[in-house]
């Protein structure tokens, strides 16, 4: 099965902007959108940066037109899956065969936490309309709803990797000749379940993060969403703007080896990205900018390195990790670095890898360090690894 | 040689009972999950102690994967690259979540922590079993047996794996069910097996 | 140490181990009950809840985990200076 997918449209919002243009112009400036916590009310406000889009829930209700309540990672969900659809110009959804494949981590829990905070002490208490939309599932729908779409909805939930898992899936559905457009991508808020949660496995910085840094502490957590608008042949032909770029390689592979660690040599990574360029059709070579999962963790960034260098050596492309300016937006990782890997290629650039002072002495590689503008790329490979093992790599390609 | 593909074994746990291939080979009436679970894990002489770091999804999915594969000698069939695992469930890994939640109240817990996502159960499978290939993870409202033959079909034919497990891993509060196919794409002797189609997917769910 | 031997089998569900299996001075790492990175943060949680001694730096982890015997050394400096 050869048929080649489209990329109509994107969507993203994120710590350093609430639309794809805004991000685009925040990577170009170096601006990271890492800082204190603002908007979730935790213990950990003074001790841990994270990166939080810029708007409270009454600014995202909103900007999204959903009720005010409603679950934050559902309103961050529907304003990019809204930029994205309306961006790719494919008109009203009802006229195709078209899906909706989004993925997260927490669904609802933003509002499930603070229920459980009044709940659990005294079970008459508590909203019990905060916990209606607490499942993952949940969240996918009332954000479907919004787009119009009905022909075909689902959730795809593994880690850090679920986003690039939907995109990809979306693609098959496609060039199986089931749908005729799709959405895909996904959304994650910042809760204090998932900020608990990573501080006790210690691997959150106290500081702004350094990924690929040999000195690099941790991860900060981030939140957001990224979407993009797949198409067959069919539907791109009938649009005003031919597509500039299709999707033409991707791939899932398990590390085997650990619940949250990743093998020291990288071999979910390494399997990842060898059995995306496979697909492909393309030499390492061909490969001219790598967006990292990049998180910063020790564990991370030395097992991907690892896998690039046995992949890659002698040739390197560059490369940078992105969550330098978003932080880890778990769930959405996947959605949002796509929409950053198009652009690059749209826009003949590479993001920096920000605040890194010491490049890693295991790795022959250093990631850039500024911005690179005018550089001719035909294909941009994006990394997401998450927990339990699941690694997926998905490349981008100049049509 | 046939396209077809074929379920060469199922294992269902659900109801206090442990079924394989449609015979029931453990039932303990009137415990809670996690000690059925427990029992279940003694009853089949497996050792393996970090059985008893999962939470009770991973514990359920995991038993059942590996009853299921038990003197299948997969590994020496299939290369680890072509083994994969597909699964669903409609409350992700809720059960979990609200237990490590309660431990918050006074200190996280690392060890719960980890297992708040679903797709976790799937890294304890091919930790276990060595698989490296593809796995993927559907949130569904019900079992969507139409849908699971659909895809892990697809996988099969476009040549990504040549063996899967696939099916259903639930489990919230005292309700709990897993049910398990083992997929392989060819059969020298086909035996006992069914070809995978829906109809074949349904009859062994409803069991 | 008998105690933390009893305290270590139910942090970390090690549910066929009993105290008379771990020896004081037995390597709880890699070889011995060959715990893993998790089980050294769900260690730390002991550390703080049952005897409000904190791990701050998680790198001293191999260090003061190494045997019981080590934790038990640990536990008893820290309380020491935490009165």
């Amino acid at each position: 099965m050869s048929a080649p997918v489209f990329i109509a449209g994107t969507g993203a919002i994120s710590a350093i902007g609430h639309s794809t243009a805004a991000c685009l112009a925040a990577l170009k400036n170096e601006a990271a959108g890492i800082g204190e916590m603002r908007y979730l009310d935790s213990v950990h406000r003074d001790e841990l940066p994270v990166a939080e889009v810029k708007l409270s829930n009454e600014e995202l209700s909103l900007l999204s037109g959903l009720a005010p309540g409603i679950s934050r990672t559902a309103e961050l969900g529907t304003i990019a899956a809204k930029e994205a659809l309306e961006n790719a110009g494919i008109g009203d959804v009802a006229q195709w065969r078209t899906g909706f494949i989004s993925a997260n981590s927490v669904g609802g829990m933003d509002k499930t936490e603070n229920f459980y905070k009044a709940f659990l002490p005294d079970p008459t208490k508590g909203r019990l309309r905060d916990v209606v939309n607490h499942e993952c599932g949940a969240v996918t729908e009332i954000v479907a709803d919004q787009l119009g779409i009905k022909d075909y909805i689902t959730t795809i939930s593994t880690a850090c990797s679920s986003s690039a898992n939907s995109i990809f899936f979306g693609a098959r559905l496609i060039r199986n000749n089931i749908l005729d457009v799709v959405v895909a991508g996904g959304a994650d808020a910042l809760t204090k379940f998932t900020l608990n949660g990573f501080n006790t496995l210690m691997i959150l910085d106290s500081e702004y993060c350094k990924p690929f840094d040999e000195n690099r502490k941790g991860l900060n957590l981030g939140e957001g969403a990224g979407y993009v608008v797949l198409v067959s042949e069919k539907v791109a032909a009938t649009l005003k703007e031919n597509p500039s770029v299709k999707l033409s390689g991707y791939c899932n592979a398990n590390d085997a080896y650990h619940q949250t660690a990743s093998s020291p040599d990288g071999t979910g990574s390494y399997l990842a990205m060898s059995g995306a360029l496979k697909r492909a059709g393309l030499q390492p070579a061909d490969i001219g900018y790598i967006n990292l999962h990049g998180t910063g963790t020790q564990n991370n960034d030395i097992a991907e390195g690892t896998a690039i260098k046995r992949l890659f050596d002698p040739r390197f492309p560059m490369m940078s990790s992105t969550k330098t300016f978003t932080g880890h937006t778990l769930g959405a990782c996947g959605g949002i670095e796509a929409v950053f890997s198009i652009m690059a290629l749209n826009n003949g650039i590479v993001y920096p890898n920000l605040r890194l002072e010491t490049p890693m002495a295991a790795l022959p590689f250093t990631p850039e360090t500024k911005l690179v503008t005018g550089v001719d790329i035909k294909h941009v490979l994006s990394n997401s690894f998450g927990f339990g093992g699941n690694c997926s790599s998905l490349i981008f390609s100049k049509v | 040689m046939s396209d077809d593909l074929y379920i060469t074994a199922v294992c269902g746990i659900g109801s206090n009972r442990v079924t394989r291939d449609g015979q029931v080979i453990f039932e303990e009436a009137g415990t809670a999950p996690g000690e059925f679970l427990v029992a279940a894990y003694r009853h089949s002489g497996i050792a393996y102690p970090k059985f008893f770091k999962m939470d009770n999804l991973s514990r359920l999915g995991w038993l059942a994967a590996e009853l299921l594969t038990e003197g299948q000698g997969l590994l020496e069939k299939y290369d680890p690259k072509r083994t994969g695992i597909v699964l669903s469930n409609a409350n992700s890994s809720l059960d979990t979540d609200t237990r490590y939640y309660e431990t918050t109240r006074d200190m996280a817990s690392p060890a719960l922590f980890v297992y708040t996502l679903p797709n976790i159960v799937m890294g304890e499978i091919c930790i276990r079993q060595g698989f490296k290939g593809e796995n993927a993870f559907f949130i569904t409202e019900t079992f969507d047996a139409a849908f699971m033959q659909h895809y892990v079909t697809g996988l099969m034919k476009e040549g990504n794996l040549a063996c899967c497990i696939c099916g259903w891993v639930e489990i919230l509060g005292p309700e709990y069910k897993t049910v398990l196919f083992l997929v392989e794409k060819t059969v020298l002797e086909v035996g006992h097996s069914q070809k995978f189609t829906t109809e074949n997917i349904i009859k062994h769910y409803a069991l | 140490m008998a105690d933390l031997k009893v305290q270590i089998i139910e942090q970390l569900n090690l549910q066929d181990t009993k105290p008379e299996d771990i020896g004081d001075d037995q390597a709880l790492f890699v070889e011995g009950l060959g715990l893993d990175s998790i089980d050294a943060l769900e260690l730390i949680v002991l550390l703080q809840q049952k005897y409000q001694v904190k791990l701050a730096n998680a790198d001293d982890g191999p260090k003061v985990f190494r045997t019981v015997r080590t934790m038990a050394e640990y536990i008893t400096a820290h309380k020491a200076q935490n009165a």
